[in-house]
């Protein structure tokens, strides 16, 4: 097996017109799954079964089967109901791009939610305590005490979420959208040439999850002051308090 | 312990070896999603056109068959990869398959066809029920391609990704159309009922197995059939250094397509004769 050089580069680049599409499904998906995910974290630690259990049963599903069965079902399976080809869903369910979305975010929010609910409950219950002692209820026990503290504990897991999602959105390939993995599809059934392609597309993949993971270290290095050395020895070794 | 298992190992393998030179193995990849030439039946076995012939064909170069399914994007990849011997999955003979891996002897020819909604308005092609060859009609055929250019503008179409049919739609209908590629032609023909598509392209003889069906009782062939030309025959896909495989498939096609069986089970399958000298 020799690798073909100028055929690699041309890969590349013809790869390179998929990342729009690869980012876009991501960050669509990522943001309006993470509201979802608040949403269902807040019904899962609010104490009352009839708001705890419906957000289960929805984790419990969407966690519990694979995402391309759901990709399946919401673009294949949904336009088979007639009522719905005739309803005003149909323009946004037409369209491959929205059902990917669509499956991509209602997947990321039943785990996303879980991750959420982990960070809600590491914060010390003793803080808690201490400030509702001090006056503070609410929205502003949230805001001051539980939310800083619970997005900092979630981040290790939620990067690794967001990176699994860089990666899922391979399967809107299967869809008929062109993002990357779709395109090397296409050009591997044109080149018979599935090393070099597959290559140029892991390695487009790895770079956007490289950035991904150097942004969560950076939040994850400003949210943490308190495990940082004091002013004097950072001066001295400032990468090994980063590491 | 590890020098034992290692041994027992080597032991196994040069058992499989000689069994092998004693009955010869070979297997045969399709894709069990194109019906009738090759499907998976209710029950999970593989039927169609291709695995009768494969089971004849094996019969007449007196070898072993396993015939294995395969996602079709994958195929050609996967048969330089060893990971079987050859192919039968209703593929035709292409100048750029032709440079990744060997064909036999043609055992069917390739009829091509658009399928759209009977109630759309690509209902009434020009050429419906007319077959054109593009190799010994080129004129007439360029003629109906060019009106039915005309009217795919700024239409959807669905084929099956890297299949002669979507070469056919590169080539030939490039500017206007938007064209979308599916995994399997069952895919495209669901999108084609959901009213995603207004048209789809795919071999003549599975569309009209699918329209077959009930839930394809909206939808109907439109336009003329295309032979010849890209769609050209369908043969099996050997690797390039398998010339003794070659020779032996070349030879039993020859005596199927000879004695009337590959015949006998096109008609069994397609109700057409699909043969390459038929």
């Amino acid at each position: 097996m020799v690798i073909d050089f100028p055929f690699l580069w041309e890969s590349f680049t013809t790869l390179l017109n998929g990342v729009p599409l690869t980012l876009q499904l991501t960050a669509l998906s990522v943001v309006t799954g993470a509201v979802l995910a608040v949403l269902l974290a807040l019904m899962r630690v609010s104490n009352r079964w009839w708001l705890d259990l419906p957000a289960q049963a929805y984790i419990f599903v969407f966690r519990g089967t694979p995402l391309l069965v759901q990709i399946y079902i919401i673009y294949y399976g949904l336009s088979q109901f007639p009522e719905l080809r005739h309803s005003i869903l149909w323009p946004f369910l037409r369209q491959a791009y929205w059902c990917a979305a669509l499956a991509l975010a209602l997947n990321t929010a039943a785990y996303s939610a879980e991750i959420i609910r982990g960070g809600l409950l590491s914060v010390p219950a003793g803080q808690i305590e201490a400030a509702r002692a001090t006056g503070m209820s609410g929205f502003l026990l949230m805001r001051r005490i539980i939310f800083p503290q619970a997005l900092r504990q979630m981040l290790p897991g939620y990067s690794n979420e967001i990176i699994l999602m860089v990666k899922s959105t391979a399967l809107a390939s299967t869809v008929t959208l062109m993002e990357v993995t779709g395109i090397a599809a296409k050009l591997i059934s044109q080149s018979y040439r599935p090393i070099e392609v597959f290559i140029c597309a892991g390695a487009i993949y790895l770079a956007i999850n490289f950035i991904v993971v150097r942004a969560f270290a950076a939040l994850e290095y400003a949210l943490s002051p308190e495990r940082r050395p004091a002013p004097a020895s950072t001066a001295d070794q400032p990468e090994k308090a980063r590491a | 312990m590890y020098l034992k298992s290692v041994f027992a190992a080597a032991l196994l393998f040069t058992a499989a070896g000689q069994a092998s030179a004693q009955e010869k193995t070979i297997t045969i990849a399709t894709e069990g999603a194109y019906a009738p030439w090759n499907f998976t039946g209710p029950s999970g076995e593989l039927q169609g056109f291709e695995i009768d012939l494969a089971k004849v064909l094996c019969e007449r170069m007196k070898v072993k068959c396993e015939i294995v399914a395969q996602n079709w994007d994958g195929i050609i990849p996967s048969l330089n990869a060893k990971k079987y011997d050859a192919i039968m999955a209703g593929m035709s003979v292409t100048p750029a398959r032709k440079e990744v891996i060997a064909f036999s002897d043609p055992y069917a020819a390739g009829l091509n066809a658009f399928a759209v909604l009977s109630d759309g308005p690509l209902a009434d092609m020009p050429g419906t029920g007319e077959t054109y060859s593009l190799d010994s009609q080129e004129a007439e055929a360029n003629a109906k391609i060019e009106e039915i250019a005309a009217l795919l503008k700024g239409k959807i179409v669905g084929v099956q990704g890297s299949t002669t049919a979507s070469s056919f739609m590169e080539s030939n209908f490039k500017d206007g159309v938007d064209l979308r590629e599916y995994k399997t032609t069952e895919e495209h023909n669901l999108d084609l009922t959901s009213g995603r598509l207004d048209a789809v392209l795919a071999n003549a003889t599975v569309l009209a197995e699918a329209l077959g069906k009930p839930d394809m009782a909206d939808a109907k062939i439109s336009g003329p059939i295309f032979s010849g030309g890209v769609f050209g025959f369908i043969a099996v896909g050997l690797r390039k250094d398998d010339t003794e495989l070659k020779a032996q498939f070349d030879e039993a096609i020859k005596a199927a397509t000879a004695d009337g069986t590959i015949k006998d089970l096109s008609m069994k399958w397609f109700k057409v004769d699909v043969s390459p000298r038929g």
